[in-house]
């Protein structure tokens, strides 16, 4: 019991982290499944693209013997802008290629369209990778100020970079809070999710807003990337896919199509991922490890349709397709 | 008159495409000219014995002809009637019910596996007596017993989540199949049921019981030639199951019912289906085909390790389904065919072409761009890897240009 309490506070911090990045991606899934109602599936490989970005401007950098001189805090801004804008347009272009042909078809059309979309940038990334590069398995170039530690308390470090995805990842939800809460655009966001008919009759191009959610939704997915890369360090073109389906679990188990309640099942996933990976093992003597997490997750999800499909804050959608 | 003359023009086709494919052996081109007589059958105008008859001669004479002249034919024709078998299980979910399941390889595992650990010395690590693998007579008796398990789990799983709207129902079945996987991989301790990511061999294939009948006419032919074909007749005979089943089906009131549910599940609530159980009843007649394919496929690989199982597996099989036409019986049997053979022979052949072209060292001239040498080309492009991309395109393109699919069901058709 003793190694339990002691781990405690470094299993918090994991699971904080975890959960900023799962709020971040499930953002994208909210916000695209409240104006269009559907599952944008590829979402994780906007995910993975603004990871990708991060680690080509890196090595980039490395290799014009930059990354030692630049200024830190400046190298990140410029990843970090640079993959939120490579995401969102490329989450722009997937809905015009993609999905717009496809409005007014039946949902599954538009569903099995995204898979596909999932399953071509996968390996797009993976062929461009591969002849770029000559591997599709890339490591963030170490950034030392990034792996100091703080100490918060007697027997708590944090590594600066999860105080880093916690940091930025409040700022920007804080920022997207603003954006869809306080300017005329996100009204326009807010009603075309209520009733884009209506919306489109009242003068708003719903076209431009549904673009606009995309752009909005992939900057925060490859944001999301970015710190995922940043954290972990090791991507390929595959890895967006667990993220992406927990991601996906923490929006629903928020309420889909609900902003606030992302975060919150975001928070919420991460947490329960990161203390199942510590203590599952613990809990069993060792029969059932860390292997099970994502077991975690998914039978989590499973649950939370059969008992609360409407999510913890209740979900956002319009009723009339539902 | 074209009623008799095209049925002896495909005969034509037919023995000219398959002595082509005898003659060469090795030729890709021959052998999908050959297959291709089996669509054009589908095609031309012809009384449906004579058509029947066709296709026997096709599929029961001259393939196996062919396969013993060449046996990685027989093996492509193995895995299209595996796909075959399990794009018509998904066919009956995602076509005549309108579900989007994209856990399907679930039960495919479940099937597999089932066999594997029974049908190997697996099962001796938990059930003491040491009385696995099971004796080769076995395989028939789980070929039935899989059925059950398989309807049995897509009740159970379909029980909670058949209540939901269509596209979550789409991620759960996905995080279905990612905790069956998971489990299989995982479930080596505490008890070792599975033996975890290793996987499990060797698995006992059926028995050879027709071998006292073989040397009565004095056929003496070796096992390693004989599976291969037992194999291939076994895969038919599921295969010729399964759409007699699912055409008896889907004219019946429970084919119906599934369509009128995928039009319009309120109308069809209103007009006295009984949405849910029929629901149900698709979910599981679907995912028994697929487990019992899945025994099938663990006696014919007689290694299997949870690497067979991934999602990939689901999208494939669902991009069989979206490429012959949801709801249409000759179009998943297209679609498996189609993209069967785009995987194992096409990007196959054009990874082997590239790796020659590699190692020759031939330099491309462009304009413009200046000459390139083919042997600076990465080592890690490999188009046989590229799967994904080939199911992503599939799925994207008939999406926007012909949601319908190649062959799309007749009823459709008519409106």
């Amino acid at each position: 019991m003793d190694l339990a309490l002691e781990i405690l506070p470094q299993v918090l911090v994991e699971g904080i982290v975890l959960g900023f990045m799962y709020a971040l991606i499930a953002l994208g899934y909210t916000m695209v499944y409240g104006v269009l109602e559907f599952i944008n599936f590829a979402h994780s490989e906007i995910f993975v693209l603004g990871a990708f970005v991060g680690v080509e401007i890196l090595l980039m950098l490395q290799s014009a013997g930059l990354l030692a001189v630049v200024h830190p805090a400046a190298v990140l801004l410029l990843i970090i802008l640079a993959a939120m804008v490579v995401s969102g347009l490329a989450a722009m272009a997937l809905e015009r290629i993609a999905y717009r042909p496809l409005q007014g078809s039946p949902r599954l059309v538009a569903l099995i369209s995204a898979i596909g979309a999932s399953f071509l940038l996968q390996d797009g990334l993976r062929l461009f990778e591969s002849l770029w590069r000559n591997t599709f398995y890339l490591t963030y170039p170490t950034l030392d100020f990034l792996d100091r530690t703080v100490p918060l308390a007697a027997n708590v470090v944090v590594p600066v970079k999860s105080i880093l995805v916690v940091v930025t990842a409040l700022v920007m939800l804080w920022g997207l809070n603003l954006f869809v809460n306080r300017t005329r655009i996100g009204a326009a966001i807010r009603a075309v999710a209520q009733d884009p008919d209506t919306a489109s009759l009242m003068g708003v191009p719903v076209n431009r807003v549904i673009a606009t959610t995309f752009f909005v939704g992939g900057a925060m997915g490859g944001l999301a990337g970015v710190l995922f890369g940043l954290h972990y360090s090791l991507v390929n073109p595959y890895s967006g896919f667990f993220p992406g389906l927990k991601a996906f679990t923490a929006a629903v188990l928020g309420g889909i199509g609900n902003i606030p309640g992302a975060m919150l099942g975001g928070m919420v996933l991460g947490m329960l991922e990161a203390l199942a990976a510590s203590y599952l093992s613990l809990a069993t003597d060792g029969a059932f490890g860390a292997e099970y997490k994502d077991v975690f997750a998914f039978t989590a999800l499973i649950l939370i349709l059969i008992f609360r499909p409407k999510g913890l804050l209740g979900e956002k959608v319009r009723e009339d397709r539902a | 008159m074209t009623r008799f003359l095209a049925p002896i023009g495909l005969l034509a086709y037919i023995s000219g495409s398959c002595l082509l494919a005898i003659l060469y052996p090795q030729s890709v081109l021959a052998f999908l000219l050959f297959e291709a007589s089996l669509l054009l059958l589908y095609y031309i105008p012809a009384h449906a014995k004579v058509k029947s008859t066709l296709a026997a001669l096709v599929l029961v004479v001259l393939m196996p002809l062919l396969g013993t002249i060449n046996g990685y034919y027989l093996e492509v024709a193995i895995q299209i009637g595996i796909y075959a078998a399990l794009a018509l299980g998904l066919n009956i979910v995602v076509g005549f019910v309108g579900l989007l399941n994209l856990g399907f390889v679930a039960f495919y595992a479940i099937g597999a596996y089932l066999w594997a650990i029974f049908g190997s010395p697996q099962a001796n690590a938990f059930i003491t007596g040491g009385g696995f693998p099971l004796a080769p007579y076995w395989f028939f008796i789980f070929l039935v017993l899989s059925i059950g398990v398989g309807a049995l789990t897509g009740v159970v799983l379909g029980l909670p989540v058949l209540r939901l709207r269509g596209d979550y129902l789409a991620v759960v079945t996905l995080g279905f199949a990612e905790v069956v996987r998971a489990l299989v991989n995982n479930l080596d301790k505490p008890i070792n049921l599975t033996n975890g990511p290793r996987g499990i061999s060797p698995i006992v294939k059926p028995p050879l019981f027709f071998r006292p009948v073989l040397e009565f006419f004095g056929l003496q032919i070796t096992d390693a030639k004989l599976y291969p074909l037992y194999f291939y007749f076994l895969v038919l005979l599921v295969v010729c199951v399964i759409i007699l089943v699912t055409r008896r089906l889907e004219s019946s009131r429970i084919g119906r019912a599934w369509k009128a549910i995928r039009e319009d599940e309120i109308a069809a609530a209103a007009m006295g289906v009984p949405v849910v159980r029929m629901k149900l009843l698709g979910f599981a007649v679907g995912a028994s085909f697929a487990s019992a394919v899945g025994v099938l496929f663990a006696a014919k690989q007689v290694f299997i390790n949870p690497e067979s199982f991934t999602f990939m597996e689901s999208i494939g099989v669902l991009a069989m389904v979206i490429l012959g036409g949801m709801g249409s019986i000759p179009g998943a049997i297209l679609g498996a065919t189609g993209v069967t053979i785009l995987n194992l022979q096409l990007l196959k052949g054009l990874s082997l072409w590239l790796n020659g072209l590699r190692q020759s060292g031939a330099v491309l001239t462009l304009p413009l761009l200046g000459s390139y040498s083919l042997s600076q080309l990465p080592v890690q492009f490999e188009p046989a890897k590229y799967e994904r991309m080939v199911f992503g395109l599939i799925l994207i393109l008939m999406m926007i240009f012909r949601p319908q699919g190649v062959l799309p069901p007749r009823r459709e058709q008519r409106k």
